[in-house]
């Protein structure tokens, strides 16, 4: 080839002609000479034409008249050698008129950026930047970034959930994912029983252990929380079996055992395992893992925080929600509660049915509502319906239990009312007969077969505010199919309608209960409910509640039913 | 999820049988007869799913389609439906034991939530699909009809449930069911919609961003039993950029004055309407309402179908309730004269009036005076 000739003949001349051109640069017209950065010029067959100091330190074989490549590396040797002799001229001539492109490669453990320029006469000046502490800056930059988004991803993933199973099933399945093969979650024990979530490969398997943690090593330390204690490697043989999951493939290569510091309180332990193989953690990956299960560890007491507060919650207001109404001595009964918040689910408003103690004796509904709505509110209907309750022997005397009822009240530390109604139910045959007393409250409606509406004639001052109340009682006979309404005023009160902001009233609400003549109780108080929150719509509106008795069409469990199967079927 | 007819092991002879008499004993409003014709086809050997979906669904189906048709009342389908409930709660009580194999563990849900969406009273639905899960293992929580969005996240942080299933049945709910989609998926759970709200293909439900749709209770089973969706990351609430032009949030925020003044509007065109009752000119007013609802729903999900199927379909009921059809289309005539800087909400209306008309369309949408 033309290559091998040309080498061998010019490298006289330029031998010859570099020596001089050294020398003028010696004589230091140009800096580069004393460029902390390595420079080497090559001319176009591979030959050293100059150099500098910094290049012979880099390289100390260099020497004016070697070849490239018996001086610096394969990599570099080659780059000049395309730049030198281009596949195709034209091609060589464009990328001459635009800059090439900066190089990389390694030589002697350093990371080397070179980019060429060229002379003009053939002559290629390499200018050598070692890169390795900006690359290194840029892998670690990298690698930080990435531990950054997997931590934000996993605060957003541990903070979602406020139920501490699924808070420890995530973390489990993060650590497995991120920071080593497999790993396990073990939270503090509750009655010497651990929980252990074992995640691997995308899957996790939750079990109940009964463990001793000092059979492994750091796992009682990390348990208990404190004082912090960090991460800690042990022998993956001391690991007892429970501890590897199945599957993992024989003994883990690497253990660490890393404490989930909560609140206050040890929120549990991580052990993560790595296969034999796999290189151990380093130092950062273990800031890493601390990292992590410092953000596991607050989750998971958050998560517990929360679920212990909601079961004090829900024990507290159990006794204060409004109890599931059913048939009871031959009458059927509902009840609905809406409350004025989404958010809460007990209120101003109070019902209940208390079924006669012996047979024959009268079931006592009572329905009322407490002056103010909310949690306060709730409290104090808890209060009357504990005293309804004791005074359920007296309740063959409505006045009476009023009167007692209303003393209950005015010596409570509160100043809040109340109004109520009390229908005490029997029924004899197919009738059911109510004795209703109004306590200041709306008139309880009667539905009757007709679908006439009837409002019962009682009333009374309301309990909690004066020294003495009176009452009057009405008494109301229900045929089969009838119903007898109790609701407050949370139903005529609320505002809304297509209009805007007008009051449902007690006109529509007599129109909706006319239109359920022979509904069961359930339905009744379905479609009243129904028509009133849909009245209100997204509107605010005050607690609501309503309670149906309704005397169940009897003559239907023999007679009819043999008569509309016969009638119908096929 | 209105459940459907499909082939299954027993005899679709004896389904019809049982159809017929459940049918018969709704009419009749005769509770124990309802009880007696499911729970007997139980006795003979009709599995508890194929009497909840192929009986009780499409028997539902029928009380719904009767009332639209307005054979029966209002009262007779909360009758039925009330009396639905209880043959439901008959045949869950049989079989409460649980006959049916738990799914695997691992990748297959375990506990399911079934709900109702804020404002959805349509529960039989819902409730079909929980007795058909726990009939096939499933540990199931049925939070019932009407369950504020609170309430419900409130039950998934307490109870640790693996996927949830919500039902709606009318489109109008779809914001209210799209801000329960998203709180659920913001506390890392899947959630499954399902329910005519979202659409005869699901289309809404894609919209709104659910992680799996399901046209019936079957299908519904199904998607559970193949494992769950995989849960979202949390994330931002899913975006409908055509909620930029505001045009749902000032209608929905205008609907009393809308209603007020196309009520107004009508009562000065219809010279009949002079005589209607407080009553009568309320129930009219609440069926502009219903448009004005609808609108926003169709709005909100950037679909002119949602309000035509609407129109049509109130057109239907009009028809069968003896009304002429001219009120809806001076009512929709109207609200596009309202919505003057609303160009979306015009081309709904004008959509709705030519799928009233059965006219060609026209080649641009535009205002009508």
């Amino acid at each position: 080839m033309a290559g091998h000739y040309a080498r061998a003949t010019l490298m006289t001349v330029f031998e010859d002609e570099s020596g001089r051109s050294r020398e003028t640069a010696g004589a230091g017209s140009t800096s580069w000479i004393g460029s902390p950065h390595p420079a080497v010029v090559a001319d176009r067959d591979g030959g050293v034409v100059e150099f500098n100091a910094a290049a012979a330190d880099l390289f100390p074989r260099m020497g004016v008249g070697k070849w490239l490549d018996e001086v610096v590396p394969r990599w570099l040797a080659d780059a000049h050698q395309r730049l030198a002799h281009p596949a195709r001229a034209p091609a060589a001539a464009a990328s001459a008129r635009t800059r090439p492109a900066p190089l990389r490669g390694r030589h002697d453990g350093r990371l080397l950026r070179a980019h060429p320029t060229e002379s003009g006469h053939g002559d290629v000046a390499w200018w050598l930047v070692d890169d390795s502490d900006l690359t290194a800056a840029q892998d670690a930059l990298r690698t930080e970034r990435e531990r950054h988004a997997i931590l934000a991803e996993a605060s957003t993933q541990l903070l979602a959930s406020l139920n501490p199973d699924r808070c420890l099933e995530k973390a489990a399945l993060l650590a497995a994912d991120h920071l080593g093969d497999a790993a396990l979650v073990i939270s503090p024990p509750v009655r010497n029983r651990y929980t252990v979530v074992t995640a691997m490969g995308g899957g996790f398997e939750r079990t109940q252990l009964t463990l001793d943690p000092a059979l492994v090593p750091g796992l009682a330390e990390a348990l208990q929380g404190f004082p912090p204690v960090p991460a800690r490697w042990i022998d993956p043989a001391e690991l007892p079996s429970w501890a590897v999951p199945e599957g993992f493939g024989g003994t883990p290569g690497s253990v660490a055992i890393t404490p989930l510091p909560g609140h206050g309180v040890p929120a549990g332990a991580l052990i993560l395992l790595r296969r034999g193989g796999q290189r151990a953690f380093d130092a950062s990956e273990e800031l890493f893992a601390r990292l992590f299960a410092a953000r596991a560890g607050a989750a998971l007491s958050a998560a517990r925080l929360y679920a212990e507060q909601a079961r004090i919650t829900r024990a507290l207001i159990a006794e204060l929600l409004p109890p599931r109404l059913h048939h009871v001595d031959g009458v059927d009964f509902a009840g609905g509660y809406r409350t004025s918040q989404d958010t809460e689910r007990i209120g101003g408003d109070f019902y209940d049915v208390h079924p006669g103690t012996d047979d024959g004796q009268e079931t006592l509904a009572v329905l009322g509502d407490v002056c103010g709505k909310g949690l306060d509110a709730a409290v104090l209907t808890g209060r009357i319906r504990s005293t309804v309750q004791a005074l359920l022997p007296l309740a063959g005397d409505h006045q009476n239990v009023l009167r007692l009822l209303n003393g209950a009240l005015l010596t409570a530390r509160h100043t809040r009312f109340a109004t109520l109604v009390l229908a005490s139910v029997r029924r004899t045959g197919g009738r059911v007969r109510l004795r209703l007393t109004s306590a200041g409250h709306p008139r309880p409606l009667v539905l009757r077969a007709t679908g006439e509406v009837e409002e019962a004639d009682t009333g009374g001052t309301l309990v909690g505010a004066l020294p003495v109340v009176t009452s009057r009682s009405a008494t109301v006979d229900l045929s089969p199919g009838e119903t007898c309404l109790l609701y407050t005023d949370g139903i005529t009160e609320a505002r809304g309608g297509p209009l805007g902001s007008a009051m449902f009233g007690e006109d529509r609400l007599r129109s909706a209960l006319a239109e359920c003549v022979g509904l069961q109780a359930e339905a009744v108080v379905e479609r009243v409910q129904m028509i009133a929150g849909d009245w209100v719509g997204r509107g605010p509106h005050d607690d609501m509640a309503v309670v149906a008795i309704t005397a169940p069409h009897t003559t239907h469990l023999s007679a009819v039913n043999g008569h509309t199967r016969g009638r119908y079927t096929a | 999820m209105s459940p459907q007819t499909t082939i299954s092991t027993t005899s679709t002879a004896d389904l019809a049988a049982t159809r017929r008499q459940l049918w018969a004993a709704l009419e009749a409003r005769d509770e124990p007869a309802a009880t007696a014709a499911v729970l007997g086809a139980h006795d003979a050997g009709v599995p508890a799913e194929d009497l909840l979906l192929d009986v009780i669904g499409p028997v539902q189906a029928r009380v719904g389609a009767e009332w639209a048709t307005g054979r029966i009342g209002v009262a007779q389908e909360h009758a039925a439906t009330a009396i639905q409930d209880r043959v439901v709660a008959a045949l869950a009580h049989r079989t409460a034991d649980g006959t049916g194999a738990r799914p695997e563990t691992g990748e297959t849900p375990r506990r399911v939530t079934v709900a109702c969406v804020d404002g959805e009273w349509h529960a039989l639905p819902a409730r079909l699909l929980a007795e058909v899960l726990r009939g096939q293992g499933f540990l199931v929580d049925y939070l019932g009809a009407h369950v504020p969005t609170p309430h419900l996240i409130a039950h998934l942080h307490q109870t640790g449930t693996d996927v949830v299933a919500l039902s709606s049945s009318l489109p109008v709910r779809l914001p209210t069911a799209h801000a329960a989609v998203t709180a659920i998926q913001a506390i890392g759970l899947p959630v499954l919609v399902g329910g005519a709200a979202f659409g005869p293909d699901g289309r809404y439900a894609r919209l709104l961003g659910a992680d799996g749709w399901a046209p019936d209770a079957r299908a519904a089973a199904r998607l559970l039993a193949a494992g769950p969706p995989r849960a979202h990351a949390a994330r931002p609430a899913g975006e409908l950029p055509h909620l930029a032009d505001q045009e749902y949030t000032l209608v929905t925020r205008a609907r009393t004055q809308l209603v007020r003044q196309v009520l107004q509007g009508l009562e000065d065109a219809v010279p009949a309407m002079a005589s209607y009752t407080d009553r009568q000119r309320e129930r009219t007013a609440e069926d502009i309402a219903h448009i004005v609802d609808f609108l926003g729903a169709s709005l909100y999900t950037d679909d002119a179908e949602l309000f035509t199927g609407f129109v049509t379909w109130t057109a239907g009921i009009l028809r069968s309730r003896g009304v002429p059809g001219d009120a809806l289309v001076a009512a929709l005539d109207l609200l596009a004269d309202a919505q003057h800087d609303f160009p979306r909400a015009r081309a709904h209306l004008a959509a709705g009036r030519r799928a009233l008309l059965r006219v060609p369309a026209p080649p641009t949408p535009g205002p009508r005076s």
